[in-house]
């Protein structure tokens, strides 16, 4: 750790590794590396009366900002109150754009947390606002508030008050756990000694649909989150697998093997009206992980049917198949960003399993991670972070890098191995 | 490799449990090495049930004969191949033979891969690898009710090491009755 955070240091970025929050639920560690040199210094200083809650307020907004790379935070123990304009110009010698103070107070058993972010320069609000929330929702507060601050600053909306699901392997146990964004509050949304893979979120973030082995073979089930209810949304012969929720989350797009080959149909969120899209035609190529573009229009997926498996986009009908990806042998696992702009996938060159962004007008191609075997790219819902899976240490975990690849963080879960993610919607 | 070793022994131990209380077509092959997980839970819903026609003629049953070639119920496979190799057809061809003259009985092709690349990818590679196999017995007899492919992907090693011999071990098609 030590040795990592010194390399870093002399290669002329920042690392930081810390331990996220110090609740006695916390499940994942987060690690901190590579972070360019443009960014936004902001000042961030004890929220007054903050203590009141164990300083979760002022520690969850660091820890979101700085996670980012988008921010340098200057930590400060001074207690900026949400009123505290006349300290512009001493944090601007010191060096900060932005400054953020507040204050909380609790009223009739909830929690009212006012916040102020100053732009130094100007002398000038740039947010001053109040939210009130139960006791037990206060992280969520600070996710919002990060996100406030995060959308001031760039322009575009903070990723930080969303959730993620993943699988989580620990022993013979599978475990299909959903978390905040920095991993804290993970619940098992459902749990078995059968393999569970492929977890993809309803576009409104109340339901997952995800593959469980659970009868010894796939099968495609649809999870309501707070009632757990399930259902078997395809059980056919062969084997059941990539859900994809259209936009509209009317249909999933599946994969069957009900004829032999893998191949993609589409099919009603309650299972009814099942519709074939792809067949294996005179090569018996498999076609499988579709991917709705985000106007609904189009699905990407993974066929082998040049001989070597390539990401393809189809209308959803099935008809005007294109080839996308050009580059190398093997290229799968498509995601496409919420702009519908980028496509990200998983390149095998050289014996390397990695994480590439293509740039669908200019087909420009970036690699973005450096693993022997990341997999399961899936972006943030504001599209400038892919979460995927890798590899330390011989376990699994995952990974979070920037869009153009300056910054990059990683959840490490502490008894289990962590693979399969998939980053949930914005929520209200 | 003694890592491998305790998970065969102990696969053994559960194995001879569940003899004793399973009915014998279920999985008492030799050849089988499933880990402990995968014992206990329910069949599928999908599964056979032919409990009474075949237990009642356990003792002449080729299918429970160590030393007939119907004990051998792997396939393997080249790297990101599909293709049935030459040396499996012996056995291949037995179980087509075997399933053609027993009508009753019925099998699950599993197809495996090694643990590289996507899981997605994967289980549509192994579902390709149990097609293959299936197709295979279909032309020398069996019948299509009597089969069902499917895929467990890359998700349940049956080697849990990550280097080219347990790679080789996982990229399997194997035939369950």
């Amino acid at each position: 750790m030590k040795r990592s955070f010194l390399k870093l240091i002399a290669l002329g970025g920042v690392a930081l590794c810390f331990y996220l929050p110090l609740s006695a639920q916390a499940q994942l560690r987060v690690e901190i590396s590579g972070v360019g040199a443009n960014q936004i210094p902001i000042a961030i200083g004890q929220f007054f009366d903050d203590p009141a809650s164990d300083n979760q307020i002022t520690a969850i907004i660091k820890a979101d900002l700085q996670r980012s790379g988008v921010f340098r935070v200057i930590s400060s123990t001074d207690l900026i109150g949400e009123s505290g304009t006349a300290d512009d110009a001493r944090w601007k010698t010191q060096g900060a754009d932005a400054l953020l103070g507040g204050k909380l107070r609790r009223v009739d058993g909830r929690l009212e947390i006012r916040y102020r972010l100053r732009d130094t320069a100007k002398g000038a609000d740039l947010a001053a606002s109040a939210l009130t929330v139960n006791p037990q929702f206060i992280r969520l507060a600070a996710h919002r508030i990060a996100d406030d601050i995060f959308e001031k600053m760039t322009g575009i909306r903070g990723p930080f008050a969303t959730r993620i699901a993943y699988v989580a392997k620990s022993g013979a146990e599978y475990r299909l756990e959903v978390a905040d964004s920095d991993g804290e509050n993970a619940f098992a949304a459902f749990r078995d000694t059968e393999p569970v893979i492929s977890p993809v979120w309803s576009p409104d973030g109340s339901k997952i649909a995800y593959v469980s082995f659970n009868t010894k073979k796939p099968v495609v089930y649809v999870q309501e989150l707070a009632t757990r209810r399930r259902i078997a949304v395809a059980n056919f012969k062969g084997s059941n697998s990539a859900p994809a929720w259209s936009p509209d989350a009317r249909k999933l797009a599946i994969a069957l093997s009900t004829d032999g080959l893998t191949q993609i149909f589409l099919i009603n969120a309650d299972g009814s009206e099942l519709r074939r899209l792809t067949s294996g035609g005179a090569v018996g190529a498999i076609n499988t992980e579709p991917c709705f573009s985000p106007d609904g229009q189009s699905i990407y997926f993974t066929s082998d049917r040049g001989g070597s498996p390539q990401v393809y986009r189809m209308n959803t009908d099935g008809g005007d198949i294109r080839r996308v990806t050009f580059n190398g042998s093997y290229n799968i696992s498509p995601a496409i960003s919420p702009d519908g702009k980028m496509l990200s996938y998983i390149s095998r060159r050289d014996g390397r399993f990695q994480v590439y962004v293509l740039d669908l007008a200019s087909s420009q191609e970036t690699r973005l991670s450096d693993g022997p075997r990341d997999e399961s790219p899936s972006f943030a819902p504001n599209g400038r972070y892919i979460m995927y899976a890798s590899e330390s240490g011989g376990r699994g975990n995952l990974s979070v890098v920037t869009v153009d690849g300056s910054a990059r963080y990683s959840l490490n879960a502490k008894a289990s191995a962590i693979r399969e993610p998939a980053w949930g919607p914005f929520t209200k | 490799m003694s890592g491998i070793k305790t998970t065969a022994s102990i696969a053994a131990l559960v194995l001879l449990a569940a003899c004793s209380t399973v009915k014998l077509e279920d999985k008492a092959a030799p050849v089988e090495d499933r880990n402990t997980s995968s014992k206990s839970s329910a069949p599928t819903p999908q599964e056979p049930t032919t409990d009474a026609v075949a237990s009642s003629n356990v003792s002449s049953d080729p299918l429970n004969d160590p030393n007939s070639i119907l004990a051998k119920r792997s396939v393997y496979f080249d790297f990101d191949s599909y293709a049935v190799k030459d040396e499996y057809n012996g056995l291949i061809e037995a179980h087509a033979k075997y399933l053609a003259s027993h009508p009753e009985r019925k099998v699950v092709l599993q197809g495996n891969t090694d643990e590289r690349g996507g899981s997605e990818y994967n289980l549509a590679l192994g579902q390709k690898r149990a097609e293959a196999v299936r197709r295979a017995m279909a032309s020398l007899g069996a019948k299509d009710s009597q089969m069902e492919a499917v895929s467990f992907g890359k998700e349940k090693p049956k080697a849990q090491d990550s280097n080219d011999a347990a790679w080789a071990e996982n990229r399997r098609t194997d035939i369950a009755y």
